[in-house]
């Protein structure tokens, strides 16, 4: 028996997500008394496998084909199901984006696995097996009881802390000839963009709403974010707009996010905004209605006009940078 | 080609939850039952496809698990442009529930392609399509925010971590959708809706088959504590606090 975490990469590299799903997974391990292994597929440095043993995995099994050109969601399902019956797993993890909504559903069905999405902490118990995630858009958790032998949990990105246990180590590298039949995707064209922290890796992010009034008011937000590491992002209103780029766009329909810190600027925080980031360990709004609801939502506020509070914020960062 | 969009009924977004028996159901007292939004876009973006008379669409179906109490949501489907619809009789189980009844109901219709929503705005699973997909052995895509005909090739993007990849995928195949499918949902117009009251809803009789999870009970949220305001003259005492009180920066 085993516990079993998938680990994509970005061009080879992991990245924190990466370390927090080993961690989750050593740690439901350690709750059941079983190994976690790690599964990655395709090329990665050895030294990045290194990286995972830090976290809490016994086990890292690399595949590497030549003959998997493309991120195939019926391939890779066929790959890691294989090395989910030879592991004995009984608890798969996968993130729960784009990838892992990929797969953890083709997995359910292919192992008659019971699935929970978007999971945000350990276990609530092993037997029966609950776990407690997010519903109504984050209005409400759920308790949810996996009934069946095999289960599968996606994780939410930035809930859970990446917790470093070093476990003696092995990489195994597994030989498994993906069916060439299956391979169905044929990708084109990437188009990445380069240099820009991700809003969903970001630990911080600095978004703006109608309140900025204009597109082209958003130095102070972007020179505020950049000094602080941050990313920005908006709400729909102005990437409807096209005030700012659809990729921006975080609530319900967009992006949704768990940063540690969240600045909500100019924003009013409809239900449907703050689906998106209620997840935020802290927000901070400013807003000039000191009725708005985002201020029911944040632990920091400021009553005022972003154009007159922002400079004043970039000032302070500065200040405090400074010493 | 023939389309499927899988609908989900759902609480409207803005919708206060509430829960009753000891917490284990959803206060269903007023509330307003709409399309899940990415269902809504799915489906826009399947009758602009079958607008376009050169991408060869001939129908656009949806297709949804649910009882005769959410009619008038696949009303409000076929109100907007859906050419007809099926509906499995029974109340939706979990995920993988509604997964099997939905591909036992259309295993022999042949949809060219399948359309589903990343997520419903109830449940936030986002897994129905790729459970469909694998269930039908269909090839599936996932964070999809383009679909196109190109020469009666599905051209395909993919949203991924910092980018997106243009892909094809023969059909028939699953696009699990998220934003930019579709710019804004379309609204009914009075001829559609109409047009809707005699459009055709085939109802299916469901399968029998369990659910693989179950809610135990719900939630709600702990309060946050009360927000702590700083005057906007001193805007700057806000980093201090965030420094040093909450250390998030």
């Amino acid at each position: 028996m085993s516990v079993l975490v998938f680990l994509e990469n970005w061009d080879g590299k992991f990245k924190k997500l990466s370390f927090e799903l080993v961690s989750y997974a050593s740690k439901v391990a350690e709750m059941l008394g079983q190994p976690a292994i790690a599964l990655s597929i395709g090329k990665v440095d050895a030294s990045e496998l290194e990286k995972l043993a830090a976290y809490g995995a016994e086990k890292v099994i690399n595949i590497e084909n030549d003959s998997i050109k493309a991120f195939d969601e019926q391939v890779y399902t066929s790959m890691i199901a294989e090395v989910a019956q030879k592991t004995g797993a009984n608890i798969l993890v996968l993130a729960n984006n784009n990838s892992g909504k990929a797969l953890a559903p083709r997995l359910s069905v292919r192992l008659k696995a019971g699935i929970a999405s978007g999971v945000s902490r350990l276990p609530v118990s092993i037997n029966p097996f609950v776990v407690y995630k997010k519903v109504y858009s984050g209005k409400a958790f759920a308790n949810v009881a996996i009934k069946t032998e095999i289960k599968i949990i996606t994780l939410a990105q930035n809930s859970f802390e990446v917790v470093e246990s070093s476990k003696t180590f092995v990489v195994e590298k597994m030989n498994i000839q993906p069916d060439g039949k299956l391979m169905k995707t044929q990708v084109k064209e990437v188009q990445k963009q380069s240099g820009k922290i991700l809003i969903t890796d970001a630990d911080i992010v600095v978004s703006g709403g109608r309140g900025m009034k204009s597109p082209d008011n958003w130095g102070p937000l972007v020179e505020l974010a950049d000094l602080l590491g941050a990313a920005t992002a908006c709400s729909r209103p102005v990437s409807d707009e096209g005030w700012r780029s659809h990729d921006e766009h975080t609530g319900q329909t967009g992006k949704i996010i768990a940063p540690n810190l969240y600045f909500a600027i100019g924003i009013s925080g409809a239900t449907q905004h703050l689906a998106g980031v209620s997840s935020s360990k802290f927000i901070v709004a400013i807003n000039t209605d000191k009725d708005a609801p985002i201020f029911e939502a944040a632990q920091y506020g400021i009553v005022g006009d972003a154009s007159k509070v922002l400079p004043k914020l970039v000032e302070a960062v500065k200040e405090i940078k400074s010493k | 080609m023939k389309i499927l969009v899988c609908i989900s009924n759902v609480p409207d977004t803005t919708t206060k939850v509430k829960f009753v028996d000891n917490s284990t159901k959803i206060d269903v007292n007023g509330i307003q039952w709409v399309i899940n939004p990415w269902d809504e876009l799915a489906l826009t973006r399947a009758l602009e496809l079958k607008d376009d008379a050169s991408n060869g669409v001939q129908t656009v179906t949806v297709g949804h698990v649910g009882l005769i109490s959410s009619e008038p949501t696949l009303r409000k489907a076929l109100a907007i442009g859906a050419d007809d619809a099926i509906r499995i009789n029974i109340e939706a189980g979990d995920a993988y529930a509604i997964a099997v009844q939905l591909a036992e109901a259309i295993r022999n219709e042949n949809f060219d392609i399948i359309l589903c929503g990343i997520e419903s705005s109830d449940h936030n699973g986002s897994t129905v399509g790729g459970m469909l997909a694998e269930l039908l052995g269909y090839p599936s895509v996932t964070g999809v925010s383009s679909v196109k005909i190109e020469n009666g090739q599905l051209v395909i993007t993919r949203e991924i971590d910092g980018g997106k990849e243009i892909i094809t995928v023969p059909a028939p195949f699953i696009a699990v959708v998220q934003k930019g499918i579709a710019k804004e949902p379309r609204i009914a117009a009075m001829r559609g809706i109409m047009m809707a009251r005699t459009k055709p809803i085939k109802v299916v009789e469901p399968q029998l088959i369990d659910s693989l999870t179950e809610v135990i009970n719900y939630e709600m949220p702990k309060p946050r504590a009360a927000c702590k305001y700083v005057a906007a003259d001193d805007a700057g005492q806000l980093i201090v606090l965030l420094q040093n009180e909450a250390k998030v920066i």
